[in-house]
Order: C-alpha cells, then sequence, then structure tokens
C-alpha cells in the first residue's frame, strides 16, 4: 500500500514536472545569454491553442507539436525584436508579451474553436522492456512521449551549454558581450538564437499541456506556470541540473498535497495548496551558502560600441 | 388639418412603438460565455428566453471575463446608465457592488447569485436573487455516484470550498453515505477555477487511489473530465450538460436552468415589481434538471442495471421534490 | 532665440512623443483585429476615449483605476532603483488590503477618522513585512527576489482564501448558508471620503502625496542616496561603506509598504469589504503587475509614474466601455494591451537615439 502510494506521488511528480522543464530550461537558455523574459506564460498559453488546435483539425498529435514549436519560435523572434534590437526593457517587455500571449489566444480559441473540446492528443507510450522493471519501469518509463522529452532534455540542455561552442558563446554573450564582441563571437545573433529557442521550448511546454497532458484547451489554462517557471530558473542557479532540481522538487510537494486531499486529511485545502510555494523558498534559503551568480549581463541590453 | 392627423397618427405609432419596446438585458459574466460550466449556463439561458420571446421583445448584451470586481461594478453602473430593464450580475463577488450601485438607479432592476439576499433590509427594493440549491444536485449524482461504484471509492474535484461548490460537495457527500455508508468519499479543492492541470492531476491522483467515479463543478474541471474519459471511468457533472464533452464518461450532469428564474423575474418588472424576490432553482421547480446520458452506461452495465438505476434515481429527486429528503449544508 | 533653437525645442519634443506614436501604431494593428472580428474600429476607438474621458464619472473611474496603479508603481520606483526587481505587487496589495480590513472590522466603534487612518497604516506596514520578507531573504539568505515575490503572491492569494472562507468570514453568510467568501463590510465611519460626487474618494490624493514624498525621499535624503547608489552599483556602495544588505531590505520592504497601503486604500475607498473569487485579481485587476509597468513608463520617476498611471488608468476603463459598446471579447482588450506595452516599450530605444543625436548637433553647433 505504502508502495503504490509513493510510485503514485513520483509518477504524478513527473507528469506536473514536464511543463515547467521545458519552460525553465527554455528560460535559463534566454538568460544565460543575457535575456530575461517574464513572457514565458504568454508563449506557453499560445504554443497550447495551436497544438491543439492544429491537432483537432488533422488528428495528428505530431502536426499539433510542430505547429506550437513554430509558435513559440515566433513569439519567441518577437521578444528577441523587442528586447535585443530595439533593446527594450526587458521585464517590461515580456509583461507585454504575457499579455499578448494571453489575450490573443484567448481571442483565437473563441473565434476558431469556440467551445471546450477534448482531442486525441500523444498516447501513453510505455517503453519497451524498460517499463517492465519494478517500480522504477512505473515511475519513469510509463509515460507519453513528451515527458521522456522533457527529461531527455536536461542532459541534453547541459550538454549544449556547456560542451559545444554555442553553449560557449551564450555564455559569453551574457556574462560578457564586450568582452565576447570583441573576441568574434556575434552578441546579437546569439541572444536571438537563444531566445527563439527560448521560445520554442515555451511553445512546447503549452503543448505538453494541451496535446499530451491533458487534451483540452482553456483560456488562461497554464494558470501562471510560465511565472513559476522563471522564479525556477533562479532556484536552479541558471544550470539544467539545478532547474530539474527544483521542478522536482516543486511538483513532488504539489503531488504530495494533492494526495494528502485526495485521502481525505483533514487540513485546509488553502495551507495544502500553499505547500509547494512555501517549501520551495524554504529549500531554497537552507542552501544560502551556494554561491551561484547572475550572467552578469543578464537584463541589460547589448548595443555594439554602446556604452 | 390632414398634417395634424397625420402628426397625431405617428405619435399614436410611436407612442406603441415604446410600449412594445423590447426588453433588455445587461449580463455580467465572470468567465467567458463558452466555459462549459456557470457563465455559458447563464448565456444559453438567455438565448432560450430570445428564442422564445423573440428579437423584437427581448434583447440583451454581455461582459464576458468579469473577474475583476471593480470592472464588473463599472460595467454593471454603465449599463444601469443606458437604461437597460434587468441587469443581471451573474456571481456572489458581485453583491456588494449591488448596493452601492441599485439605490442609484430605482427604475432598474438588479438580479444576482447565488446567494438569498436582496437587501431590502437595508431599504433596496429594485434587486432580486436566485439560489440554485446546489446540494440537491450534488445528492442526486451522490446517488448515483455510489450506485456506480465497484471500488468503493468516489472523488470530487471543487474549486474552493465555498458558495455553491461547497453546498454542492455536501449534498453530494450526503448523497453517497445515505446510499451506501461504506463507500469511501473525499472532496478535494484545488484553489482555482482556472487550473486546468491542477484538476487534472487530481483526478489522476484519485483514480490511483482507487476511485472509479469522479465529479466536480466549475470549468476548470474539463481537465479532470478528460482524464475520466482517458481512464474510462465515470463522471457526474454540474451547470451544463457535460456529455457532449466525453459520451461514453458523463454518466448524469445536473443542468442549471436559470430561465426558471429569469421568466418570473422579468414578467415580475414587467407588472411592475423591481426586486426584493429571492428565486430558488430547484429540482421542484425545474430550476435544476437531471440530464441523464444512458450511453455512457450501455455495455458496462446490464440493460437490467440500467433500469434500476434510473429508477432509483428518479424516486431520489422525487423525494428531494415532495420533501421527504432534506439536505443540510454546515 | 532664434528660429533653429526654437526648431530645435519642436524636435525635442516630437521625441518626447515618441511614445505616443507607439500607442497609435499600437492601436492600429489593434483596428486590424477589429476589422477581422468584424467590428467597426472607429466606433470602437470613440467608445475607448469616451469610456476613459468621457464624461465626470468616466474620468472619475479613470483616476480611481490609476491609484493602485499609482501605490504599486511608486514602490516599484523604490525598488528597481534600489536594483532590486519586485513582481510582488499581488500579494502586497493583497496582504495590506486584508490586514486593514480585519482593523477596521475589529475596532468598529471607535471614531471614523482614527480608525481609518490605523487601517491604512496596519494595511502599509503588513505590505512592508511581505516585502521585507523577500528583502531578507535576498539580502541574508541569498534567495532571489523574481523567485520569492512570485511565490509569495501564491502563499498571499492561499492565505486570503482560508481567510475569507474561514475567520474572516461574514457571520451572515453562514447564517445563510451560501458562504460566499467575503468579510462583512466595513464600518461606515472608516470609507474614504469622495472627493466630488463621483466614485473619486481621497485614495487618489493620497497616492499623488504620497508620490511626491517618494521623489523627495529618492532625491532629497541620504537614505534615498543610498538605496540609489546600491541600486547603480553594489560595488562601489560596499566601497563607499554603504551596508548594501540592509538597503536590499530597505528597497523591497519599502516597495511593500506602499503596494500594501494601496491595497488598504482600495479597501476603503472602493470595496469596504474583502473578497475573493480563488486569485488576487478580482480584488487587484492585476495592478501589482501594471503597476511595474506603469513605473517603467514613468522612466522609475515617481513623479512620472503619475502620468503614466493615469494612462494605463485610462486604458484598462476605456477598454471595459470598448467591450460593452461593441461587443468584443474580452481577450482582445488584454491582447491590445500587451502590444500596447510592447510597443511602447520598443519604441524607447528610437527617442533614446534620436536625442542622443539632437544632443550631439546642440553641442556641435555650440562649439561653432
Amino acid at each position: 500500500m505504502i508502495g503504490a502510494t509513493l510510485v503514485g506521488i513520483a509518477t504524478s511528480a513527473i507528469r506536473l514536472a514536464t511543463p515547467y522543464l521545458y519552460a525553465a530550461i527554455g528560460e535559463a537558455i534566454g538568460q544565460l545569454s543575457g535575456v530575461l523574459n517574464l513572457g514565458v506564460d504568454g508563449i506557453m498559453l499560445m504554443g497550447a491553442f495551436t497544438g491543439f488546435y492544429v491537432t483537432l483539425l488533422t488528428g495528428h498529435p505530431a502536426l499539433g507539436l510542430l505547429a506550437a514549436m513554430a509558435t513559440g519560435a515566433s513569439m519567441g523572434l518577437l521578444m528577441a525584436f523587442i528586447s535585443v534590437t530595439l533593446q527594450a526593457e526587458q521585464g517590461i517587455s515580456g509583461i507585454g508579451l504575457y499579455l499578448f500571449g494571453l489575450g490573443l489566444s484567448t481571442l483565437l480559441f473563441g473565434m476558431t474553436v469556440g467551445t471546450v473540446k477534448t482531442v486525441s492528443g500523444f498516447p501513453q507510450a510505455p517503453i519497451p522492456g524498460l517499463s517492465r522493471i519494478p517500480i522504477l519501469g512505473e515511475i519513469l518509463f510509463s509515460h507519453n512521449p513528451l515527458v521522456y522529452g522533457a527529461f531527455a532534455l536536461v542532459p541534453l540542455a547541459w550538454f549544449v551549454l556547456n560542451k559545444t561552442p554555442l553553449g560557449l558563446k551564450l555564455r559569453a554573450a551574457g556574462q560578457n558581450p564586450l568582452a565576447a564582441d570583441s573576441l568574434g563571437v556575434d552578441v546579437i545573433r546569439v541572444r536571438y538564437v537563444a531566445v527563439v529557442l527560448g521560445g520554442v521550448l515555451s511553445g512546447i511546454a503549452g503543448a505538453s499541456l494541451s496535446i499530451a497532458l491533458l487534451n483540452v484547451f482553456q483560456q488562461n489554462m497554464t494558470n501562471g506556470m510560465g511565472f513559476i517557471a522563471v522564479a525556477l530558473v533562479y532556484f536552479g542557479g541558471w544550470r539544467p541540473l539545478g532547474v530539474l532540481a527544483g521542478a522536482m522538487l516543486f511538483s513532488t510537494v504539489n503531488a504530495i498535497q494533492v494526495w494528502l486531499q485526495v485521502q481525505g486529511v483533514k487540513i485546509p485545502s488553502d495551507f495544502a495548496l500553499m505547500m509547494p510555494y512555501v517549501i520551495t523558498i524554504l529549500v531554497l534559503a537552507s542552501m544560502a551558502k551556494r554561491r551561484i551568480h547572475a550572467p552578469a549581463a543578464l537584463n541589460k541590453p547589448f548595443e555594439r560600441g554602446g556604452e | 388639418m390632414r398634417k395634424l392627423g397625420g402628426i397625431l397618427g405617428l405619435m399614436v405609432l410611436f407612442g406603441v412603438c415604446t410600449f412594445g419596446a423590447p426588453f433588455r438585458v445587461a449580463v455580467i459574466l465572470p468567465s467567458t460565455i463558452n466555459d462549459f460550466a456557470w457563465s455559458q449556463s447563464m448565456y444559453e439561458a438567455l438565448v432560450a428566453i430570445q428564442e422564445e420571446m423573440g428579437e423584437d421583445n427581448f434583447q440583451f448584451v454581455y461582459s464576458e471575463n468579469m473577474y475583476v470586481i471593480a470592472d464588473a461594478a463599472a460595467a454593471i453602473r454603465d449599463y444601469a446608465t443606458q437604461g437597460y430593464n434587468l441587469i443581471i450580475a451573474h456571481g456572489s463577488q458581485y453583491g456588494s457592488s449591488l448596493v452601492d450601485i441599485a439605490p442609484d438607479f430605482p427604475k432598474t432592476s438588479f438580479v444576482w447569485g447565488s446567494t438569498a439576499q436582496t437587501f431590502t433590509e437595508l431599504g433596496i427594493h429594485n434587486i432580486f436573487a436566485y439560489a440554485p440549491h446546489a446540494e440537491e444536485g450534488g445528492y442526486v449524482n451522490g446517488v448515483i455516484a455510489a450506485l456506480l461504484t465497484k471500488t468503493g471509492v468516489i472523488g470530487g474535484i471543487g474549486p474552493i470550498k465555498t458558495g455553491d461548490a461547497k453546498r454542492y460537495a455536501a449534498g453530494f457527500e450526503k448523497g453517497i453515505k445515505d446510499t451506501r455508508p461504506e463507500v469511501q468519499v473525499n472532496y478535494t479543492f484545488i484553489g482555482s477555477y482556472s487550473d486546468v492541470a491542477l484538476a487534472s492531476e487530481a483526478a489522476r491522483t484519485f483514480v490511483n487511489a482507487g476511485a472509479d467515479v469522479l465529479t466536480g463543478t466549475a470549468q476548470m474541471t474539463v481537465g479532470a473530465i478528460s482524464v475520466a474519459k482517458e481512464k474510462g471511468i465515470f463522471w457526474l457533472g454540474y451547470d451544463v450538460d457535460q456529455s457532449p464533452l466525453a459520451p461514453t464518461t458523463v454518466v448524469a450532469s445536473i443542468v442549471v436552468d436559470w430561465t426558471v428564474a429569469l421568466k418570473p423575474i422579468i414578467g415580475m418588472i414587467q407588472e411592475g415589481k423591481r426586486g426584493g424576490e429571492i428565486l430558488p432553482l430547484t429540482f421542484a421547480n425545474g430550476g435544476l434538471k437531471l440530464a441523464f446520458n444512458e450511453a455512457a452506461l450501455e455495455g458496462k452495465l446490464s440493460p437490467i442495471e440500467i433500469i434500476e438505476l434510473k429508477a432509483t434515481v428518479w424516486e431520489t429527486v422525487r423525494k428531494i421534490v415532495s420533501g421527504e429528503i432534506t439536505i443540510e449544508v454546515e | 532665440m532664434s528660429d533653429r533653437v526654437r526648431s530645435r525645442q519642436y524636435a525635442g519634443l516630437l521625441i518626447h512623443l515618441t511614445p505616443l506614436f507607439a500607442v497609435l501604431l499600437a492601436f492600429f494593428v489593434g483596428a486590424l483585429m477589429l476589422v477581422g472580428l468584424g467590428v467597426n474600429p472607429g466606433t470602437a476607438f470613440k467608445s475607448l476615449l469616451q469610456g476613459a474621458f468621457g464624461n465626470l464619472n468616466a474620468i472619475a473611474d479613470t483616476i480611481v483605476k490609476m491609484t493602485p496603479l499609482l501605490f504599486v508603481g511608486l514602490g516599484i520606483c523604490i525598488s528597481f532603483r534600489g536594483g532590486v526587481l519586485n513582481i510582488g505587487g499581488e500579494g502586497q496589495l493583497v496582504v495590506g488590503a486584508l490586514a486593514a480590513t480585519a482593523i477596521a472590522l475589529a475596532g468598529k466603534g471607535f471614531p471614523g477618522w482614527l480608525l481609518a487612518t490605523v487601517a491604512l497604516v496596519t494595511g502599509a506596514l503588513a505590505g512592508a513585512v511581505w516585502g521585507g520578507i523577500a528583502g531578507f531573504l535576498k539580502a541574508y539568505l541569498n534567495v532571489n527576489e523574481i523567485l520569492s515575490t512570485i511565490m509569495l503572491n501564491y502563499i498571499a492569494v492561499y492565505g486570503m482564501n482560508y481567510l475569507l472562507r474561514g475567520p474572516m468570514m461574514d457571520p451572515l453568510q453562514v447564517k445563510l448558508g451560501f458562504f460566499i467568501p467575503q468579510t462583512a463590510r466595513l464600518p461606515r465611519a472608516v470609507d474614504l471620503p469622495r472627493l466630488v460626487p463621483t466614485r473619486l474618494h481621497l485614495g487618489a490624493l493620497i497616492a499623488i502625496l504620497v508620490a511626491i514624498f517618494v521623489y523627495v525621499f529618492l532625491w532629497r535624503t541620504t537614505i534615498g542616496f543610498r538605496i540609489r547608489t546600491v541600486g547603480m552599483s553594489r560595488r562601489a556602495a560596499l566601497a563607499s561603506g554603504i551596508n548594501v544588505r540592509r538597503y536590499t531590505v530597505l528597497g523591497l520592504l519599502l516597495a511593500g509598504l506602499f503596494a500594501g497601503l494601496g491595497g488598504a486604500v482600495e479597501v476603503l475607498g472602493v470595496h469596504h469589504r474583502m473578497f475573493t473569487d480563488g486569485t488576487a485579481f478580482g480584488f487587484t485587476g492585476g495592478a501589482g503587475f501594471n503597476g511595474i509597468v506603469a513605473a517603467l513608463f514613468g522612466r522609475l520617476h515617481p513623479l512620472g509614474t503619475i502620468p503614466s498611471s493615469f494612462l494605463f488608468g485610462a486604458l484598462l476603463t476605456g477598454a471595459n466601455k470598448m467591450q460593452r459598446v461593441v461587443q468584443v471579447p474580452s481577450a482582445l482588450i488584454v491582447a491590445l494591451n500587451g502590444l500596447i506595452v510592447l510597443f511602447v516599450v520598443g519604441s524607447e530605444v528610437i527617442r533614446r537615439r534620436r536625442l542622443r543625436r539632437l544632443e550631439k548637433l546642440t553641442i556641435v553647433e555650440e562649439e561653432i
């Protein structure tokens, strides 16, 4: 019984963590290059809508996913244009992007689909062999493809950020853009790549809700997840593994509070719901000694020959 | 002389027109008209009334997504200024705004709910109220759930534990306990009307805990319905008939028919009464309706079982109507 | 004054109007979307203007809408100038409002002016505590303020839901059995006085006075100077012996203080009770976020934040009217709001470049 419970909670946590992982790793990539994007939630909503709509039209969640990625890329491009080319204040552009995505996704949903519908999104795809492993098989290997993708993204992102020239350029652009520029790194281009990539991942994050985990679309269905994702970037100290730790902590506590309520444990639901937020802060505060520095040029526009 | 007659004729015509002017309604909705729940049910009621009375006699406008109370208040005031006959503030959160606004527009009628307050004690006489007895609907769904469950575990998912959601949950739990006391039922509140993901995860956790029948109220439950559909278990709905969303999953929905409150209100206004009445929506007056979706049971229960189930359920509704069953909410 | 200098002044004025052109451009895109929805943009925008400025009531509504934006924005001016981002306005508004409500309800029978003052002060202090927690976490426990303020917003909302459906719920709601999550109405004695016979209340005036105070505080006091120094360069601040940690806490604490005061003013001036629909938005109307935008448009200057929050208040008020008049989905207005923010903030660089060019020209000419 206890075993089954723990398996249930762990499986639940992994599902809950999926959208956060995509969005937070995307955000971390953008921030490492020096761009703070607070518009993640808006991109997620646009990704969730287009993914849903295309899946509804075609019946192929894979096409829906592509559409969500393309939408995410366009939203990322918009953000990059405003914050990199036009050098706008990043925090505020992000809020603008969020409102734009929130409004537009709702508007388009109302105009095209109009009412709540369900789609058949990505089905569960237990990995042959691995899913048979007792306990771990059920927790880790019995999900739908987008869940695996989110967890595969962690080592992939780590590799790209730490072991490839692109990763190096990216961090240089965020750490010391002037020096990077003098070494021949095209800072503007690198930031564009990073922000668009972040947009694509946020788009997938949205699609993971609308065509994999929930298979519905509703206005504002992300309910502020994008902002939590931004917070998780700080929790993770801009490292994919740290982001994973943060996303899993937050989601596990969330899964536990859901489970407690489902079991009928008599605590006021509001306190149960508060737990993930309180515990995330407390855990981070208890690690006060860690030495992590934000990318030095985060939130600072770059201008060649500028000040 | 002929000219004068013409003018008189025109005046008479104009007078007739004013007399036969359409009944104009403005409605403030906290979510969208396609939320498959609270706001949609009201929108559908207004469309139904318009179809019945004709567009020449009944017109309505709406402001949706009015979740910001201050904006809703501004909208209510603006509609009142424009001379609408009736302004529907479709949300219990709008009540305190009405207390401020209604006295300034004594010729306009207002209605709000879910509540049992019309503020006559404050000397305000142009506010109506409607009160769906969600606990009755919850009770009937509870009986259905108790009869359907094989595992003996049933779950409910609500937004925050207040108002209709709380009343529905209380009725649901009582319906189960009165039918099969040994069945285990838990009700969880996810703290949000929009967090589809958390509603869905709550549903999955219920399924893990062995639940084979789920219910819930408010618009975020579409996430839970989707899970019920995927897992092949039963769902019992509220507000609107939710079976189109998942025809093999949604066994029954308690449909709130707002026309049962609105039509008498319109009638009273046309007779010169401006407010002060509370209109309950119950099974007895048809304000609550049971939309039973037999198709969801086919192949899962034998025809005889289905007939027995339906008989018990309708008997429950009858007992609620006759007052043999009463449901208290603490 | 030579013609050349005068034309230069016009050019300078034009440059400062760049944001206005950006707003017009955003409206143009909005117009295209309206056409797509089959709505006449002329009618739509006319109703927007009417809703915001059409008559005395509309202007009063705009100013009422401006008030919480300004309070939050003033806090943002301080914290951003101090080098910390405060995204916790929503939570701070809520906490301030709850504290003010609790005091006003508990103090029934006391003289109205006294009770109102105490309630406002308590609200401000509660907001300060909420902001201060984020400040403490950042300064002493290395917890980034963006993370903590986002999380604290949620914690405030769940705490509010608990209080309003539990201990603080109007006893009448329990008696009636409808459990609407709201408190009883506050004693009428604490209602902020109306300034003119509209919804305009004293809170707007308080906000403007506070704006002047914040201006003086930031630029005319040592503490203000130190906060700004920390914001400009932590290293320089450290080198000049400023206790950077203390001023980091202070920056967020003051941001919370003003947002909390804003929440208290909303309760005493507009709602006269506290309520919830499950989120903070029903009460705040998103002022915790829009206040950030208003402050940044006001160039993080307390006095500049006054007109920018007024314009934002007008936009939000007018947009609601537009929804009613032309029956466009409310989502269009949210999207338009986002576009305006994007276009205006994007146009900044153009303004800055033109300004720089103008300055250079002027310098060259003066040398000649």
